[in-house]
Formats: structure tokens, C-alpha cells, sequence
């Protein structure tokens, strides 16, 4: 048991990371063509909307929760000290997850059943939807039998987190959790692992800075212009478009 | 002044025979791929019909280009916010019905069936799916097919056409009908550029070409929305949208790119026009009635010791200068002012310019005075024979664009953002051409009504010349005008041939660096 708290919880996820932060790199470098959200909106545009839109959203507000209850574990403890906020935090979490849960099986039933999709469809898509959903059951599964996760998440799970961070993994705490969370937490690692070779890198490439940046964009291949003046220095390269 | 190069193009309607040869040319070129199969790049329609993608002018359906609101233009259906919120699924986004479904027939049936009692059959497969599928639409589904009720009846353009005037276009004996070769416009205030959110689509400073670096694009699909004219077209097998090139690596080699290259009417021209880059947000905002004038006005006059000063502060070569003051757009843009945009309400700043077609407005003489004419009436084939010569009796030939069987207003609707007159003096133009030339070489005309008519419109002899030159007999130099810039320092425009100085020659793909 031991042996396998120790691959789970303190190398598998170093593994995770490493992987992650080296294959999404070199893929961002090397291979940007495939970086891509994959869209399949244009081959199947109705049933995308009641599997995509829930199951985006949804996962955007788990998302940041996690990191939230990550980074500043005390405000959650602090939030949850009233049980009305407490129970307002975890219905509302529990109801983005079942948004993320419907949404998924909704975006896996058209996968598999819509001609046109299918034929676009990889197996590495098939593996990381149900992954998600095997995330998501779990995650859900543990909200609902070992009540307010939302408090000892931030006071368990968080010092864990960091320890792992801190490269001093403490997995006493978690090696005592109950089956299903481990579950939830292995999975996530590995989601983290896969993430390079799916077309999950798509959400690294979320354009946020599309809200700053001005409507229009003209490049010069080799702005005469700036070469031309005094003012720029000879070996001035020119900007990167491809 | 900030003056910018432009490639820009002009299409000469009223020589377009809708051959295809153009689509042809670009698709063995460009989009015969997986995923790009039902992209056409470069299309010609039908018009009055439904065209390609269905209907594609009506933004109610499609929220393409910029609208106007409380002064300040923003995209119809993408943008920051709506962009951003959309991300997941966007309500806007034709679907790929709206084009058709790509086929191709099982040809090898026809060879390897064996023998049987019935007829071996080549059925249409999809060529997405791979099954057999029942086709309903096709490349050119609408071709020629004016005044059927589903196509040409659905014209988007119909409006504020009244019933009776679509009527009157519908009449067996008056239905008439023209092409509408499309690219991508490679417009000055591009939606497609504007509506990406990963910044993946840019204008190329040098000539102004609009491309989508397939690196950047993440899918989103926020340009085939903003793209009024559906020219951004998502590869749904590579997952990145891909759009008109306008052939830059043969422009960039100094030949005309494959549509123009191939076109069989010779409808087509090439060339620079200067422009003043620092006009562009403000003649985009401008009001309905002023943006044809002002995106007009926006273009500079190559000889202009101003601009050309200017123009070379820009680093624009001589060589382009040359090329622009050669350039035919020009001509038929500014200086004959022959030439209107496609659809400018949708405020993109077109740079493709259409020369109206006459023709399907000028063959309604025939249906003036019928009763006078009856004597002349061929009973046979039931046409008046002095009506056929369709310049007519030239005694008030202007005074027929009026009653011309193609309503004006139809016509304004596609070119001239409604405006009739802007259509019927550039008509007018080239009828005086016409009067012009039938006065040179047959004699048969009043030399002053004549005179008269070139003068109304503006121009002079010299000037019909010009026009009756470059139109019908204008060789390919003459129609492509590609600047230098594009030939011998191609190179330039991906490479600083300083950093290649002392590589080695063919072979390798890698710098070569001092190891480490
Ligand atoms: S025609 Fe469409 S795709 Fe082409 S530049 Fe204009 S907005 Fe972009
Ligand atoms: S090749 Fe030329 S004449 Fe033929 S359809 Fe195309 S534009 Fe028209």
C-alpha cells in the first residue's frame, strides 16, 4: 500500500508535471500546427451547444475554484466559517459539476453517434472524455459522501499540494483519504500528463489578450520603414510571421 | 499621410461568360485537400440568385462585417465580447450544409462491377463520411438558373425591390442574368482580422494581402462569422481555418495569381494602388450615403509629388511607384471611376472592384413603342428586328437605363450601397464608350450626340480610347501589373538576406551554427 501511495502520490505527479511542462513546450515550438481547440462546431453545430457550452463553463468555474482553494486556502476556510456561505459554495460547485458531468456525456453520445463527427473523432479524443468523465464521477462521488470537501480540500489537500510544490511531498494526509478521492486525484494527475498530446492544450492558448490588443493588424515581412531609420540598429531582424 | 501599397483587383462584369475556369484554377492549386473539399476559394455566381454559401449577403442570417452603432462601427457577430463569450459555441457559424456536402461518385463500379442485369450505377459518396449520400446542393448548385423560384427568387438583394418590379425581372422574354466571380477582397478594414481572437490573421504591410498564419489559428472560427463575403473558410480536417492567398508566393514571383491568370473573359485585372492608411478607421465609421466617396478618396494619386514623397518615407520602393502609376485598377478606380465595391455597407473596405455589366440592363429596347413597331415583327421568331440592335435608335439611349429590364436599384443594391445614380453614371460611362467606338469604326452616328454623351459623363476621346483599349484588347502585361518588389527582392519579403550571407547554398534546412 505503500509502495503505491508513494507512486501515486509523489512520483506520478512530478512525472505529470515534467511531461506537461516539457511536451507543451516542445509542441508549442515545434509543433504549433497542432496546437488547436479542433472545433467541430462547422460539421455539427446544434447538439454541440447543450454538450459544449454547459460542460465549458462548468469547467471553467471548477477550475478556478481548485486553483483558488489551492492559492489561498485560508479566504475558503474563512468564506466557509458561516454554514449558509458554506452550503451556498458547494451547491453552487455542485451544480457547475453537474453542468460539466451532463455536458460531457451529452459531447461523448454526439461523438459517438454523429456520423460526420465520428469521422474527425481520434481515439486519444474517446480516451480523454471518458478520463474527464471519470474525474468529474469521482469528484462529484466525493462531494456528496464526504461532505464539505470545500473545507478540508483548502486545510487537507492544499498543504499537500504544496508540499508536492515545495519539492518535500507530505502524503501522510492523503494517503489516509478514502478510495474514491484518490481516484478523483490520480486522475487528475494523469489529465495533467495527457494534456501535451491532446487537444486539451487548446485551453493554455485561451486569447485573453485579444480584449487589449487593437481590432486591426497590419505585419511587415521587412519593415522598410524601421530599417530605413537611423535610429534602428542594423542587424534588426525581422518579425517572426511564421 | 500614411501611405500604404495595395494589390487590388478589379472584375469586369459585363466580360465574364461564368466558364468556372477561374474556380478550377484555384481549386487544383489550392483546396483540393481533405477538409478543404467544399471550399471554393474563388466562385462565381449566378446573379439574381442565392449564391454561395445560401444567401450568404443576408447578415440577419450570417451577422457578418461591421454595423454601425451610435456612431462607432463594431463586428455584427464576433468582437471582444461577443468573440470571447461565444468561444464554445458560436451561434453565428454556418454550418457546412450551408455550403453543400462534398461528394464524389464510386467510379469504380462503373470498371470493376461484375457483369449484372441491371445498369452498374456510380453512386455519390460524401466525402466526409465516406457513405452514400442523396446530393442537394453542389458546387454552382444555382448556376444560370435565374428566375427559378428557390434561387433567383431568394436573392437577398430583392430587399426593397418591389413585388412587382422582381415580376417584371421574372417575365420569360425579359429574364436576364449576370456572373459574380468572387475572392476575398483583401479588404482595408477586414472583419476577419478583426474578429480573431488569437491574432492569427494579419495584412501583410508590403502589399496588403490578408492571410491567416495557420500556426496561430486555434480554431476559434470567429472570422467565417466576421467575414461578410464568406471568404475565411474553416478546413474541418485540419482544424484551422484557411482563406484566398491571392496566390502571394506567384505574386511574389511576378506572375498573376491562378484565377486572373486563367480567366478566359480576360475580366480581370491587377495591380498597386497607394492608399492612405491613416483615413482607414475614420472613412470606415463614415455614413452610409459617404463611404464609397470617401473609400474612394482614400486612394492616392501615384503621380502626386506629395505622395510619392511620402510614399518613399514608407520605404515603398520605386519600383512599386512605378507599378502603381501603371496600374489598371487605378485607371478603371479613379480615374475613369468605372469601378464600385462589393456590397460597402458592410464597411471592410473592400479592394476588389466590380465594373457593373451593362448588357443585362441595356436588352430591353425591344419593349418600348410596341405598337409602332409592329410592322417590323419577324412572325416566325416573334422579335421586333429593328429592337435587336441593341444600341437602338441612339436617339435618347441613356433615357433606357431607366426602364432597363435589371431594375437600377438591384444593381445598387449589390454595388453602390443603394445608390442609383452612382450605378447610372458608371452604366452611362460605358455606353459612351460603346457610342464612342461604334461612331470609330461603323459611322453610322450623330457626331454630336456623340460628343454630347462623352461629355455628359466626363470623358473625352482620348479617354474612350483608353477604356476600349484596356477592355478589349489589353494584353497580359497590361492587365497584371506586378510591381518588382515581388520578383527579384521576393526574398526579401520572408528573409534578411544579411542573416543567409555565408550559408550553405542547397541542402540544408538549419543555419549552420557553431556547435556547442
Ligand atoms: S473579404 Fe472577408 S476574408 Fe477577405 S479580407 Fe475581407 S473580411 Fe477578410
Ligand atoms: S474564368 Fe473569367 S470569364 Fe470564366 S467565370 Fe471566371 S471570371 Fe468569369
Amino acid at each position: 500500500m505503500d509502495a503505491l501511495n508513494n507512486f501515486f502520490f509523489i512520483a506520478l505527479p512530478y512525472i505529470a508535471f515534467v511531461v506537461f511542462l516539457i511536451g507543451t513546450i516542445f509542441k508549442y515550438r515545434l509543433q504549433k500546427f497542432k496546437f488547436s481547440s479542433l472545433s467541430s462546431q462547422f460539421l455539427e453545430g446544434k447538439k454541440l451547444f447543450w454538450g459544449s457550452v454547459p460542460f465549458h463553463w462548468g469547467l471553467m468555474i471548477l477550475f478556478f475554484g481548485h486553483l483558488f482553494a489551492f492559492l489561498i486556502p485560508k479566504s475558503i476556510i474563512l468564506w466557509n466559517s458561516e454554514p449558509l456561505r458554506l452550503l451556498f459554495l458547494e451547491i453552487s460547485s455542485f451544480i457547475a459539476a453537474i453542468c460539466v458531468f451532463v455536458g460531457l456525456i451529452l459531447l461523448y453520445i454526439r461523438r459517438l453517434t454523429d456520423e460526420r463527427i465520428r469521422m474527425v473523432t481520434t481515439k486519444m479524443d474517446i480516451f480523454i472524455e471518458l478520463l474527464l468523465l471519470f474525474i468529474i464521477f469521482t469528484g462529484m462521488y466525493t462531494a456528496v459522501f464526504y461532505r464539505w470537501g470545500s473545507t478540508w480540500f483548502a486545510s487537507v489537500i492544499s498543504p499537500y499540494l504544496k508540499s508536492v510544490f515545495r519539492l518535500s511531498p507530505e502524503i501522510s494526509a492523503v494517503s489516509a483519504m478514502p478510495i474514491m478521492f484518490k481516484l478523483h486525484i490520480i486522475g487528475a494527475y494523469l489529465l495533467i500528463l495527457m494534456t501535451p498530446f491532446t487537444r486539451l492544450v487548446h485551453f493554455l492558448v485561451y486569447p485573453l489578450n485579444y480584449l487589449w490588443k487593437p481590432y486591426q493588424q497590419v505585419i511587415w515581412n521587412w519593415n522598410k520603414r524601421k530599417v530605413r531609420s537611423p535610429k534602428t540598429p542594423w542587424s534588426i531582424h525581422r518579425p517572426k510571421n511564421n | 499621410m500614411d501611405v500604404r501599397s495595395q494589390i487590388s483587383m478589379v472584375f469586369h462584369l459585363d466580360k465574364c461568360i461564368g466558364c468556372h475556369t477561374c474556380s478550377i484554377a484555384c481549386k487544383n492549386i489550392w483546396t483540393d485537400r481533405k477538409g478543404a473539399e467544399y471550399m471554393w476559394w474563388n466562385n462565381v455566381e449566378t446573379k439574381p440568385g442565392t449564391g454561395y454559401p445560401t444567401k450568404w449577403e443576408d447578415q440577419e442570417i450570417y451577422k457578418g462585417g461591421w454595423e454601425k452603432n451610435m456612431g462607432k462601427i463594431r463586428l455584427k457577430g464576433a468582437g471582444k465580447a461577443k468573440g470571447l463569450l461565444n468561444i464554445f459555441h458560436n451561434p453565428h457559424l454556418p454550418v457546412i450544409d450551408d455550403y453543400y456536402e462534398p461528394f464524389t461518385y464510386k467510379y469504380l463500379n462503373l470498371i470493376e462491377s461484375p457483369e449484372e442485369d441491371t445498369q452498374v450505377t456510380a453512386r455519390p459518396v460524401s466525402m466526409i463520411t465516406g457513405k452514400p449520400i442523396d446530393i442537394k446542393m453542389g458546387p454552382n448548385w444555382d448556376d444560370d438558373l435565374s428566375g427559378t423560384p428557390d434561387y433567383a427568387r431568394n436573392d437577398p438583394n430583392f430587399k426593397n425591390l418591389s413585388a412587382g418590379e422582381q415580376e417584371a425581372m421574372f417575365q420569360l422574354e425579359r429574364m436576364a442574368m449576370f456572373y459574380l466571380p468572387r475572392i476575398c477582397n483583401h479588404c482595408l478594414n477586414p472583419a476577419c482580422v478583426g474578429s480573431c481572437p488569437s491574432r492569427a490573421i494579419y495584412k501583410r504591410g508590403e502589399d496588403g494581402v490578408v492571410l491567416i498564419n495557420q500556426n496561430v489559428c486555434r480554431a476559434w472560427r470567429m472570422c467565417v462569422t466576421a467575414c461578410p463575403y464568406k471568404k475565411s473558410y474553416y478546413n474541418w480536417g485540419t482544424g484551422k481555418s484557411e482563406k484566398c492567398i491571392l496566390c502571394y508566393p506567384r505574386l511574389e514571383s511576378g506572375q498573376a495569381p491562378a484565377c486572373m491568370h486563367s480567366c478566359v473573359g480576360r475580366i480581370r485585372y491587377l495591380g498597386v494602388m497607394l492608399y492612405d492608411a491613416s483615413q482607414i478607421e475614420a472613412v470606415a465609421n463614415s455614413d452610409d450615403e459617404d463611404l464609397i466617396k470617401r473609400q474612394m478618396d482614400m486612394i492616392l494619386d501615384p503621380f502626386d509629388p506629395k505622395v510619392i514623397a511620402s510614399a518613399k518615407k514608407n520605404g515603398i520602393a520605386d519600383s512599386t511607384l512605378k507599378a502603381a502609376q501603371d496600374s489598371p485598377t487605378y485607371k478603371f478606380v479613379k480615374e475613369w471611376g468605372m469601378a464600385l465595391p462589393l456590397h460597402p455597407e458592410f464597411r471592410t473596405m473592400p479592394m476588389l472592384f466590380y465594373v457593373p455589366p451593362l448588357l443585362p440592363v441595356m436588352a430591353t429596347l425591344s419593349n418600348n413603342d410596341v405598337e409602332s413597331q409592329k410592322d417590323t415583327l419577324n412572325p416566325i421568331s416573334k422579335f421586333w428586328e429593328r429592337a435587336t440592335k441593341y444600341d437602338a435608335s441612339m436617339d435618347n439611349i441613356f433615357g433606357t437605363v431607366d426602364d432597363a429590364r435589371f431594375p437600377l436599384k438591384y444593381l445598387a443594391n449589390l454595388f453602390s450601397n443603394g445608390d442609383e445614380e452612382l450605378i447610372k453614371i458608371t452604366l452611362k460611362k460605358l455606353m459612351a464608350v460603346r457610342l464612342h467606338r461604334r461612331d470609330v469604326t461603323v459611322g453610322d452616328l450623330s457626331k454630336e450626340m456623340v460628343a454630347e454623351s462623352l461629355k455628359e459623363v466626363g470623358l473625352d476621346t482620348e479617354m474612350a480610347d483608353a477604356i476600349y483599349y484596356l477592355t478589349s484588347l489589353a494584353k497580359f502585361d497590361d492587365r497584371f501589373v506586378i510591381p518588382a518588389a515581388h520578383r527579384e527582392q521576393a526574398i526579401e519579403m520572408t528573409e534578411f538576406t544579411g542573416d543567409r550571407k555565408g550559408d550553405a547554398g542547397f541542402g540544408f534546412t538549419e543555419h549552420p551554427a557553431r556547435g556547442l
